[in-house]
Parts: structure tokens; C-alpha cells; sequence
């Protein structure tokens, strides 16, 4: 079989759960991809690094995730004056817009025929490349902004609605461009990148010590879960075992994070079903769960929490009754709740059958994390890869097939109270003792990768050590560079004045995508 | 419908007092009657997430909640920047939300206030100036008042707001905050 070398050739990779990589040629690159796919493996990733320096070339690099590993599939393409790759768009549709973003960045290309910019919006000129090596990227340039032809639909009464990058509310910037006939929405194309703020960049400008903090704030919401795979990126690479306690305090900041965003959009999807009196509800009781985290982890929001080699700040004694007290008022209050959401016969009218992303579409869409529970797709990381404690924790998965906005809002139902039980068990585990050991600086040109299930979804770090403790880059990834495209599809056939409620119902991060 | 009763009774009313960050703070009362004073009617904010990690909006969200209650306190979150009094920006401002933020502030009606959120808003925070952000509110549109914090606290964000719309706190602050 053509793809036999993917069997001996893979060499173990530096990660919190087991990891390969496989260095490819061009052939190969096209070659795994599909074998992967035919194999029903998940894609994780994608992304670029600029190596002329070191041997003339640049190298691109695919994660996919298999039932027992994550494998880091390389490819190595020599400097040209138009350096190019073959796109696995066909085969993982969700590699297209980072594809295209690794050439705004990059300056390497793929032989797909849409060449709009996806990061670069005209802010910096179109020949210059800021991930490159030989360009400063503390430059500033004029904005040349060019028109962004989306693509016409067109028909008897069809119209274009155009959506932000700025939206009526407290939430991200991004565009959404809805063509409809009436109210009823025909096609819906994305347009983001409007937060690019040059984070794969700034990173080759921060130290291994310091890295987490910028990971922390790829995306705000998703704090806990990126600094803790960056952490687990370095630590993997220099062989630094953390103390038992921090890797349980890590995973209880991570559970409080779930935790609190889940709390948050159930509040919001409530409001935006037309039911305040949700909101109400849930905003008050993530607030209770935000003070009880500066008790217990000296923050609301947990950015600078997980360090590499532990964490900041032990739980201090006096928390643990605390945190305790607070599960046993959170769950019977999530619990009414429920049971007044689903017998709240407007708000189930329009949950159900709204925004319904069909578990066919998703899996060709590579839907992962939340969303993709929400449509049948059996896969979290805590469950399928534990890492440690999740090993022992033995989380329960929680799927739902309805793929449609009640579907979301049931897993998350479970979820909650799934994470209430792992909180709890956590609590249990052994008392005072040290948080942190110290790591060492790790030697330059080593590759590790960290890879951790946040509340929206597999978060992944992919960390290559430079010389003198630094960063020679880092690739942070947020599953919603995989969600995106369901909502394209989600909304299809639905109206305009339910897409707040079904794009809330995903929650994806605009941040986190755009880097 | 029971259970939604039961509930509502249960959790009572939880609104706490305004923050106040000396002891010669007004009271809730004479901060409504300021404000009332000052615009004749409740403060309209307007909020922009010019390039934020998504941290400052969790926060400002929060000011919503029936602990802070902001509407109680004469003040309310609107749709639309022809509506508002005051503009509250997140983030660093990316090059790619620049021309955005510009128009929002341009289509505010005069007088206008405001305030940057976070460290980002005030300096550019951990994103700094490089060839994709522009560093803080401040080097694109005039600025009133900054609140610091990584993100800062709802009660952090009240207590900006509010100190933003009495003229002499914002006169004092335009030399220091604008760079
Ligand atoms: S100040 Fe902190 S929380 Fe706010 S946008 Fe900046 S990094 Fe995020």
C-alpha cells in the first residue's frame, strides 16, 4: 500500500498524549491525507513555519487525530520565488481557510483557486509576509484595504445583508454576509480575521518562560485550556513531570472554565430565545461560580494561573469548603432550570430544530468539540486521549444527535453537571503539598505539542524551542477554525432573525481564530 | 410556570451597591441623580471589541448581571453607536478593526465620551504595537478615561464608567491618558 511509510517512519513526538510525527514528501502530503481520511482519522491542525534560515526551505505541518495517537504529519518545501504545497482542502474542507492564512503569513501557497486574504484585510502590503524570518514585524503600514468579492448568489428577489465586523452587542467583530429571499437565508459566507493581532509572531519575540501568558490570551474564554497546553507542550519537551497536585489544580481551573462559560451561554441562548428571565438566572449563578474562583484561584479569570511546572496559586485552605458549598448550590439550581427551559414551550420553539448541522455534514465538515457532540460526533479528548488526571477521572462522554440548537444546549446541560461531578472527585484528591517544580530551559529546534479539550473543544499548541530559551514558533490553534464552516451550513434554510441565537448556540471564538 | 415563580422568589434580589473606591463616594441615589444631572436620562454605552482576546467582553457582559445591575444605575448597553453617549473599547486596536472603530466613533452624536477597557484598550497590553495591532485606543481616537486590568473586574469597569462622565475626573485624566 502507498502508504505503508506512515507505519515505521513515524517517530515519536514530545506531547501530554501519545504523538507521532511523519516527515512526507509532496506526493506523501497528498498521499496521508487522504489514507487519513479514508480512516475516518480527525483533523486538528494546520500551519506553517518559516525555515530559510536553517535549511533553505518551509515547512508545513498537518495534525490529525487517530483513535490511539496524534499524528504530526511534515512536509519540507524548498525556497522558490513561489514556494507552494498541494491543498488537502479536498479532503479536510476546514485545512481551507487556514491554508489560506498560512499564505498571508507565509508567502506559501496551494493550488486552490480562491486567493482572497483570509488574516490579511489590506493592513499590510501584499508582497510582505509577517511570519517570515528576515521581516520586522514591529513595522507599522498604511491599510490599503481591496474590495473582498464574496461569492453573488443571485435569482428572482434575492438580496444581500451584510453583518458587521462591528455587531449590536458586547461580543466579538466579525462579517457575516447573508443572501436571502424574504427572511429566509440561502447562503451565508463568513468573512473573519478582523482580531488578527500578529500572535504567531509575537511569540517568536517571547521566552519559553513566558509563553503560557500569551497563549492564555489567544482567546480569553479559553485561558486555562491554551496556557495549559503550552505548558504541556514544554514540559513534554523537557521532560519536566509537574507535582501530582498541580496537574489536579490545572484540571479544576479547567473544569471552572467549562464550567463558567457554559453557565454564560446557557444564560445568553435563554435571553436570545426570547426567555430574560434565563439570563437573569445564569448570569447571577456563573458570577457566584467567578467569585469563588479569586477565593480558590486568586482570579475571576484564570490568565496567568497554569505556569509552566505547576500552577501560581495553591487552593488556599479555607477553599475547599468553599468550592464545595458552591457545587451543592449550583446543581440543584442548574437542575430547576433545566427542567423550566425544556418546559418553556416558547423557548423549546425555538430551540428545536433550529440551526440544525446534520452529523453527515459535520463529519465532512470536521466539526469537533461541543458543536460536534451536538451533532453526533463521539469525540473528547478527556475521554478518547485522557491525559493525566483525566486517566483516572474517567469522564463520561456526552453525545446528542439532534445537531440542532436544543441539541447544543442539552449537551451542555450535561456537561455542567458532568463537570460538577469531576470538580468534586478533584477536591478529594491529596492535600497540601508542593504546586510547581521548576523547568528547565529546554535546547533549541525541539518540537512538542499540547493538546488539551476545552469547553468549546481541542485546544493545541505546537511549540518548537529556539536557541537561549526562547521561541522559535509557536502555533496555537482554536477548534473553532473548525466550527466556523458548520455555521455556514447551520443557518441554511433557517431565518435571519434566528441567526444570533444559533450563531450563540455555538459561541465559537472570533480571537481565537483570527491569532 | 410554577417553577420559574419559585425560582424568582428564592433567588430575591441580589443587586449590591455601587463600588465605591473612596469614602466620599455617592450613593447609588445621588449617582443616578448625577447622572441624570449631567444627560437628563440614562447613559447610552455603546461597546466595540476592537481586536480583544474575548477576556474584557466576559467582563463587561457581567455588568449586566442582577449583582451589578447596570440599568438600575441609569445606565444601559445600546445597539447602535447614533445612540450612545459613551463608547467602551476592548482590545488593542488590529490593524483590520481600525477603520471600524473610526466609523463607530465618527457616528456617535457630539458630545461624545470614551473609555478604553483593559490593559490592551490602555497600552496594547501583551499585543503591543507590531504590524498587526496598533497598540492602545488612544493612538486612534481621543480617549477620556482608561481602566486597567487584565481583564478588570465588572466592579473595576462601573467605577470607570462612571468617573468617565464627570467632567472634572475626565479633564484630569486627557493629559495622561492620550499618547
Ligand atoms: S486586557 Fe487582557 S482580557 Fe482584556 S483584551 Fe487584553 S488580553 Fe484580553
Amino acid at each position: 500500500m502507498a502508504t505503508d511509510f506512515m507505519e515505521f517512519q513515524a517517530a515519536r513526538l514530545p506531547a501530554n498524549i501519545p504523538s507521532r510525527r511523519l516527515r512526507v514528501d509532496r506526493v506523501q502530503w497528498l498521499q496521508t491525507a487522504k489514507a487519513l481520511r479514508e480512516s475516518k482519522a480527525r483533523f486538528l491542525t494546520f500551519w506553517g513555519a518559516d525555515d530559510r534560515d536553517r535549511d533553505g526551505g518551509f515547512r508545513i505541518y498537518a495534525a490529525y487525530l487517530l483513535p490511539d495517537t496524534v499524528m504530526v504529519v511534515e512536509h519540507f518545501i524548498e525556497d522558490s520565488p513561489a514556494p507552494s504545497y498541494p491543498s488537502i482542502a479536498g479532503f479536510y474542507p476546514a485545512a481551507l481557510r487556514m491554508q489560506r492564512s498560512v499564505y498571508d503569513l507565509l508567502g506559501i501557497s496551494t493550488d486552490e483557486t480562491d486567493s482572497r486574504g483570509w488574516l490579511r484585510h489590506g493592513g499590510w502590503p501584499e508582497t510582505l509576509f509577517p511570519l517570515r524570518r528576515d521581516v520586522d514585524g514591529s513595522r507599522q503600514y498604511p491599510i490599503a484595504s481591496g474590495p473582498y468579492p464574496f461569492v453573488p448568489v443571485e435569482g428572482d428577489g434575492v438580496h444581500e445583508i451584510a453583518v458587521g465586523p462591528v455587531h449590536a452587542g458586547t461580543i466579538e467583530p466579525g462579517h457575516f454576509r447573508f443572501s436571502v429571499v424574504g427572511e429566509k437565508v440561502l447562503r451565508l459566507e463568513e468573512r473573519l480575521g478582523y482580531t488578527h493581532k500578529g500572535v504567531a509572531k509575537l511569540f517568536e519575540n517571547t521566552s519559553q518562560q513566558n509563553g503560557h501568558r500569551l497563549a492564555a490570551r489567544v482567546s480569553g474564554d479559553s485561558a486555562v485550556a491554551f496556557s495549559w497546553a503550552y505548558c504541556a507542550a514544554l514540559e513534554s519537551i523537557t521532560e519536566t513531570v509537574c507535582p501530582a497536585r498541580a496537574i489536579l489544580l490545572r484540571a479544576l481551573a479547567l473544569e471552572h472554565e467549562r464550567l463558567a462559560n457554559h453557565l454564560g451561554d446557557l444564560g445568553a441562548l435563554g435571553n436570545d430565545g426570547g426567555f430574560a428571565f434565563g439570563l437573569t438566572q445564569f448570569s447571577r449563578l456563573k458570577e457566584d461560580l467567578l467569585r469563588a474562583n479569586t477565593v480558590a484561584f486568586g482570579a475571576r479569570y484564570l490568565m496567568d494561573y497554569v505556569v509552566p511546572g505547576g500552577v501560581a496559586f495553591d487552593l488556599p485552605a479555607d477553599a475547599r469548603c468553599r468550592l464545595l458549598d458552591l457545587y451543592d448550590a449550583l446543581e440543584p439550581s442548574v437542575n430547576q432550570m433545566r427542567s423550566i427551559y425544556d418546559e418553556h414551550a416558547g423557548l423549546q420553539d425555538r430551540f428545536r430544530e433550529a440551526g440544525r448541522l446534520e452529523q453527515s455534514t459535520a463529519e465532512k465538515l470536521g466539526a469537533i468539540g461541543l458543536a460536534g457532540r451536538a451533532s453526533g460526533i463521539a469525540c473528547d479528548l478527556r475521554v478518547d486521549h485522557p491525559w493525566t488526571p483525566y486517566d483516572s477521572l474517567v469522564p463520561k462522554l456526552i453525545v446528542r444527535s439532534g445537531g440542532d440548537v436544543a441539541a447544543r444546549v442539552q449537551v451542555r446541560f450535561d456537561e455542567i453537571l458532568e463537570s460538577l461531578r469531576l470538580c468534586r472527585a478533584l477536591l478529594s484528591g491529596p492535600p497540601i503539598e508542593t504546586i510547581h517544580t521548576s523547568v528547565p530551559v529546554a535546547a533549541p529546534d525541539l518540537l512538542g505539542i499540547g493538546l488539551i479539550e476545552g469547553w468549546r473543544g481541542p485546544v493545541m499548541i505546537a511549540l518548537e524551542t529556539g536557541p537561549n530559551g526562547g521561541i522559535r514558533r509557536c502555533h496555537a490553534h482554536d477548534p473553532s477554525w473548525q466550527n466556523w464552516p458548520s455555521i455556514e451550513y447551520a443557518i441554511l434554510g433557517n431565518i435571519v432573525p434566528d441567526f444570533p441565537l444559533i450563531n450563540k448556540s455555538f459561541n465559537l471564538s472570533y480571537s481565537g481564530q483570527d491569532g | 410556570m410554577f417553577n420559574t415563580i419559585s425560582r424568582m422568589l428564592h433567588t430575591g434580589l441580589l443587586t449590591e451597591p455601587l463600588p465605591a473606591p473612596d469614602q466620599t463616594a455617592p450613593t447609588l441615589a445621588t449617582r443616578q441623580k448625577e447622572l441624570l444631572k449631567i444627560l437628563g436620562r440614562a447613559l447610552c454605552i455603546r461597546h466595540v471589541d476592537a481586536g480583544s482576546c474575548n477576556g474584557c467582553e466576559l467582563e463587561i457582559q457581567a455588568l449586566n448581571n442582577p449583582y451589578y445591575n447596570l440599568e438600575g444605575a441609569g445606565m444601559k448597553f445600546v445597539a447602535s453607536p447614533r445612540h450612545a453617549d459613551l463608547l467602551l473599547v476592548t482590545g488593542p486596536v488590529s490593524v483590520n478593526m481600525e477603520e471600524a472603530l473610526k466609523r463607530t466613533y465618527d457616528a456617535m452624536p457630539d458630545p461624545k465620551l470614551v473609555v478604553a477597557v483593559g490593559d490592551c484598550g490602555a497600552c496594547g497590553g501583551f499585543f503591543g504595537t507590531t504590524y498587526a495591532s496598533r497598540g492602545g485606543v488612544a493612538r486612534i481616537i481621543p480617549v477620556n478615561l482608561t481602566i486597567m486590568g487584565c481583564p478588570p473586574s465588572p466592579a473595576a469597569i462601573l467605577d470607570g464608567i462612571l468617573r468617565s462622565v464627570r467632567p472634572t475626573e475626565t479633564e484630569d485624566l486627557k493629559g495622561t491618558v492620550s499618547q
